[in-house]
């Protein structure tokens, strides 16, 4: 137990270790990937970038292959075709240094309901070879900055939905991750949870440096400023700064450029605006 | 609070973390059969229904001779008590590999999946927390059964450990295998259907085979070659110190081979599980 004591000595101060395997590559990288379901397409040569600390919106209807995506980065499909690095480290040869960097939030709930707050996320820390010890402190700490300080003992199932999403977004934040990936995160949330796990994952950009890929569908849950990639029915159809892509689409803002770029026969329906 | 604290990159994992990680695994899957006394108390039922109400019923009827690893003629109840052992290792096999695919389309299991720890030893440290979980479950029933004068040497207690640990990873295996290839919630009742009813029917543990040979000898060959009459075997010689080899290998060489099929099935470069999406979505 002593080596991994010592481990957790090392995560508990800041590192100032040098980095040397991380440097100047892309928090994500994905190239010409293809993916399909027997005769179905669901992704075509999708491709793009996320930058170190940046805030990358993956703008696509239900439907519009994102989950698959996530599904591959994740590993939990076999990749058909192309690449998928994690600050360098190529998924399919390197999966234990790239997902070392990775943090997910999955779309569909996947916290233990009958477990405590507590529990939870020591779970996940021992999933990622965190010593009990450290894992209690780190736990405690990311309960305070979600303010959830005063819930550790609850079950899980006395939460409420905010409160599930920020508590599963501090778990994927546990072993320190500097890529996060967020599918449809605010999916079923009020306006006001969704407006404060936007402005959360926000600030772990901007204060900690975080890169994080933003899957949704929702156009106002993108700012001006982000990096975005439109996905439609499997296929890139933009990508750059969400000004770039309004300017090249000849749109007046996201939801005209989305519109021009999917041919105007997207259906309206699906998409909230 | 917002420095950038970030985890250095590092290759390969420490043998604390493994230890950490099996640890974690086990002790949530203890804590969630715990919480879900239901599947506790079903548990225990299901396997007493068959002692006390099955078993007190036939045995008039069937009479038993002196068989190994019985030393005096023996009642009916003594003799399925570890046919019903490894039921219940049979359905909690069956039940805590499928509910990682059932928990939340997938949710739960993409959690374990997600941790950079190598897949292999994922999958076996859940197969040994699912072990842990019917070991409990075992030796509860034992209790009860004892109380009803099943009641194996006081040393049976412990040589039938190893015996149960075994056959408790082959059918968590087996059950991981299936998994794989299942999908939906309902198709439960199709493993009950196909899975669960053919093995425990077609072995030992409700009859000696060579009662089953006198009256089919087919039958009796699909049992020699049912892996559960195995593991029903080696769970009872154990149960009185002995050791029965050829169970052993048998139930040893199958558990091998359902947690390479396991694995392999759930490596994402082979696996069977990237045959369609997970959810609704694509």
């Amino acid at each position: 137990m002593t080596a991994t004591d010592a481990l957790s000595a090392g995560h508990a101060a800041p590192d100032i270790r040098p980095r040397p395997e991380t440097g100047g590559s892309p928090a994500l990288s994905i190239d010409g990937v293809s993916h399909s379901y027997g005769a179905r397409q669901a992704l075509i040569d999708v491709g793009f970038t996320v930058a170190p600390a940046s805030f990358t919106a993956l703008l696509g209807l239900n439907g519009a292959g994102k989950s698959t995506l996530f599904s591959l980065i994740t590993r939990l499909f076999g990749i058909q075709r192309g690449h998928i690095g994690i600050f360098g480290h190529d998924i399919a040869r390197a999966p234990g240094e790239a997902l070392r960097l990775l943090g997910v939030v999955f779309q569909p709930r996947t916290l233990d309901l009958d477990l405590s707050v507590t529990q939870n996320l020591l779970y996940h820390a021992a999933l990622h070879g965190i010593a009990r010890r450290d894992a209690r402190e780190r736990s405690q700490e990311v309960l305070v900055r979600i303010g959830l300080a005063d819930r550790t003992n609850s079950k899980v199932r006395d939460l409420s939905g905010g409160q599930m999403r920020r508590l599963e977004i501090a778990r994927a934040l546990l072993h320190r991750p500097r890529l996060l990936l967020l599918d449809e995160a605010t999916v079923g949330l009020d306006v006001k949870a969704r407006a404060d796990i936007l402005n959360h994952v926000r600030r772990l950009v901007t204060e900690q440096g975080i890169s994080v890929l933003w899957a949704t569908h929702l156009f106002d849950e993108i700012g001006v400023s982000d990096d975005l990639v439109v996905l439609h029915q499997g296929r890139v159809l933009a990508r750059g700064k969400v000004a770039q892509v309004i300017a090249d689409a000849g749109g007046s803002d996201i939801n005209t450029a989305f519109m021009r770029l999917t041919g105007a026969s997207a259906p309206g329906g699906s998409v909230a605006s | 609070m917002s420095t950038v604290v970030t985890t250095p990159v590092r290759s390969g994992f420490s043998f604390a973390e493994y230890l950490t990680c099996l640890n974690g695994i086990v002790w949530r899957e203890a804590l969630r059969f715990l919480h879900q006394r239901e599947r506790f108390i079903s548990a225990l039922v299901r396997p007493l229904v068959w002692l006390f109400i099955f078993a007190a019923g036939f045995r008039q009827i069937l009479g038993l001779s002196i068989i190994p690893p019985y030393e005096t003629y023996i009642l009916y109840e003594v003799y399925i008590a570890p046919g019903l052992m490894a039921m219940i290792q049979l359905f909690n096999g069956m039940q805590s590999s499928l509910s990682m695919v059932y928990d939340r389309e997938m949710g739960n299991m993409r959690t374990l999946l997600v941790s950079p720890l190598p897949r292999w030893f994922l999958l076996s440290c859940k197969l040994m927390a699912g072990t842990a979980v019917s070991l409990l479950q075992v030796y509860a029933f034992l209790l009860i059964a004892w109380f009803w004068d099943i009641a194996p040497p006081p040393s049976g207690y412990l040589t039938v450990l190893p015996a149960l640990i075994l056959s408790g990873l082959m059918l968590g295996a087996l059950g991981m295998l299936i998994s794989s290839g299942i999908k939906q919630l309902e198709n439960f009742a199709g493993v009950m259907n196909f899975v669960i009813f053919p093995m425990f029917f077609a072995s030992s543990a409700l009859y000696p085979l060579w009662r089953i040979l006198e009256s089919s000898p087919l039958l009796y060959y699909v049992c020699q070659f049912n892996p559960f009459t195995h593991a029903v075997e080696l769970i009872r010689f154990a149960l009185y110190g002995q050791v029965n080899w050829t169970s052993l290998a048998v139930v040893g060489g199958c558990t091998i081979a359902f947690m390479v099929g396991a694995i392999t099935a759930y490596d994402p470069s082979r696996g069977l599980i990237r045959r369609g999406p997970a959810g609704g979505e694509a």
